[in-house]
């Protein structure tokens, strides 16, 4: 079992619920909220969430489902996403992912077994005049080539 | 006069600051619609502007805030369109970065036309940094009084909030983007009710993309007539093309509606990287249908597009190159779709999922005959019959890249399969 929710995040929840019409509209930003502070989505934080919001835990999982940003089992420390869009594929990206999978040692939605690199692949990050790119949990990096990638794996503590 | 509307300043240092903003004539054109103008005044004026909407689909936004209800007891909301999902485009990024109070300011001229009291600024989840940023300029607006109850003592009140997506193409459409707002999947509603009398929470809404609520200050202060000057009669300002693919400078170049696309991508952008030989061009966003080498002599407007059987979209250009394979591209573009189909819709789902099936076996060298025309099929059976515009954003590149490139599509399928 996950430790519940703090009292700081449920406070945070009361605030962020205050700027909609319905409680229930801030499911996402409090999705965010909840994943920042666990990693990731798990039935327990589905029906805590559920319960601030007065709604059914059912509509919970609906929403974490169809969003991908919203994980629903544990990522690496490092959570690897790297756009593979028509941008970024036209300049390389299928070759920086290959270089990516043999140096983590890990398939595309893979996490390595010291628990520190997610590895996925999504769509339009939006900053195709960097292509190709890819976001390391939310920084973004770009003008990626296979040694710039390397050097920001290795400044990855 | 400067020939630029949204990134005149961009190379100010610190401009995302208020101080510089305000320094730069920032929040001149609030303290003058406060002031001297009446709501009917302005919505006259950016009618008369030819304003389109940037976001994609180009409707007159003066017009769309003229269907919104006036004498109405209920709500009315602003939810600005900052998903920016469209393969290929990041302009909205650059406004939201380095000019986030140019948009704060025409949301408050927007809300106060239309009798607005609380606005929403939907941004793609993964543009964390940027909803910061606006955040931080949202709170200096309210330090000095041009948000919050009584704006400038005139009592008019208006609230702002960053509201943050979660990774799905689909909420870039409107009412996804509603649905997704009230805490729910981005599953598009039935139009019409318009969300302009039915929209966020059941109350008239008002949805307009970053790009084209920061044109409204300027609108304020020049006038129509000097906007309509700085693009076409019609088709009004600045647009920030996004170029991007294997183009020598990628990047975003504010240039007047209708700059010739061919100007932007050889003059501007460069022209093509290493020397290579131009193949094709993506106009507007991945779900413009694509252009040839042969086609790109062409003025960027949504007129001129629609004439050349494309569309203009969000301005995003991506460029091709002779090397690439147009079966990579067709592949992209429709695992794509296959991924971001809300579901909702049997044509769309199922159809986008086959196609992209299809797509696959002929690029593992196990195409068969008569492929090309069963994805065209599948293809057919989703335009015009989907309840939002995704059906067609799908099929109308797949069904161009097969029409303009069969040849070299068709020799990829393996002869006597």
């Amino acid at each position: 079992m996950n430790p519940e929710l703090t009292d700081q995040t449920k406070k945070k929840i009361e605030e962020i619920a205050s700027h909609y019409a319905t409680k229930d509209a801030a499911l996402l930003p409090v999705l965010h909220l909840v994943q920042r502070e666990k990693g990731f989505i798990s039935q327990q934080e589905e029906k805590e969430v559920a319960d601030l919001l007065n709604i059914k835990p059912i509509k919970v999982k609906e929403v974490v489902t169809f969003y991908t940003m919203f994980n629903q089992e544990q990522v690496g420390k490092y959570h690897i996403q790297v756009c593979s869009n028509l941008s970024c594929s036209l300049l390389g990206a299928d070759s920086l992912i290959e270089h990516l999978k043999s140096k983590l040692g890990i398939g595309v939605g893979e996490t390595t077994s010291d628990k520190k690199f997610t590895l996925k692949t999504v769509e339009c990050l939006g900053a195709c005049e960097q292509a190709p790119c890819m976001m390391v949990n939310f920084d973004y990096f770009g003008n990626l080539d296979r040694e710039k990638i390397d050097n920001i794996l290795d400044s990855l503590e | 006069m400067a020939d630029k509307i949204l990134t005149e300043h961009f190379g100010l240092e610190n401009l995302f600051k208020i101080g510089v903003y305000m320094k730069n004539k920032g929040y001149e054109a609030v303290k003058k619609v406060l002031s001297e103008k009446k709501p009917d005044e302005i919505l006259a004026e950016v009618k008369a502007a030819n304003l389109r909407g940037r976001g994609g689909a180009g409707f007159p936004a003066g017009v769309k805030w003229g269907f919104v209800p006036k004498d109405i007891e209920k709500s009315k909301y602003l939810c600005v369109n900052a998903d920016e999902g469209e393969p290929g485009t990041f302009k909205d990024r650059y406004i939201m970065t380095h000019n986030p109070h140019l948009l704060i300011e025409g949301i408050i001229i927007t809300s106060f036309c239309v009798g607005i009291h609380t606005a929403f600024i939907y941004i793609r989840g993964e543009y964390e940094a940027v909803a910061l940023r606006l955040e931080q300029a949202i709170s200096e607006a309210y330090d000095k009084g041009f948000l919050g109850k009584d704006i400038l003592g005139t009592r008019f009140k208006l609230d702002v909030y960053v509201h943050r997506g979660a990774g799905a193409y689909i909420c870039g459409e409107e009412t996804a983007l509603l649905e997704s707002l009230e805490g729910k999947r981005g599953n598009p509603r039935l139009k019409p009710p318009f969300p302009a009398s039915i929209g966020l929470f059941g109350c008239p809404t008002v949805i307009n993309n970053v790009e084209t609520i920061s044109n409204i200050p300027s609108i304020v202060l020049n006038g129509a007539t000097w906007f309509c000057q700085m693009g076409l009669p019609k088709d009004g300002g600045t647009r920030i093309f996004g170029v991007s693919g294997l183009v020598k400078k990628p990047g975003i170049y504010e240039l007047p509606v209708g700059t010739n696309l061919k100007e932007i991508i050889v003059q501007h952008a460069g022209g093509m990287k290493d020397g290579k030989k131009m193949k094709a061009v993506i106009p507007g966003g991945m779900s413009a249908p694509i252009l040839t080498e042969e086609e790109i002599d062409i003025n960027m407007d949504f007129d001129s597009l629609v004439e050349a059987k494309s569309m203009l979209g969000s301005a995003a250009i991506i460029v091709i190159d002779e090397e690439t394979s147009m079966l990579d591209v067709l592949m992209r573009v429709t695992k794509f779709y296959s991924h971001e189909s809300c579901g909702q819709c049997t044509p769309c789902r199922i159809g986008n999922s086959w196609i992209n099936k299809i797509v696959k076996r002929i690029s593992d060298g196990n195409g068969k005959r008569g492929d090309l025309d069963k994805i065209i099929q599948l293809a057919n059976n989703m335009l015009g019959k989907t309840l939002c515009p995704l059906g067609d954003a799908a099929a109308m590149p797949v069904m161009s890249i097969i029409q303009k490139f069969r040849e070299e599509l068709e020799s990829y399928i393996p002869l006597g399969n």
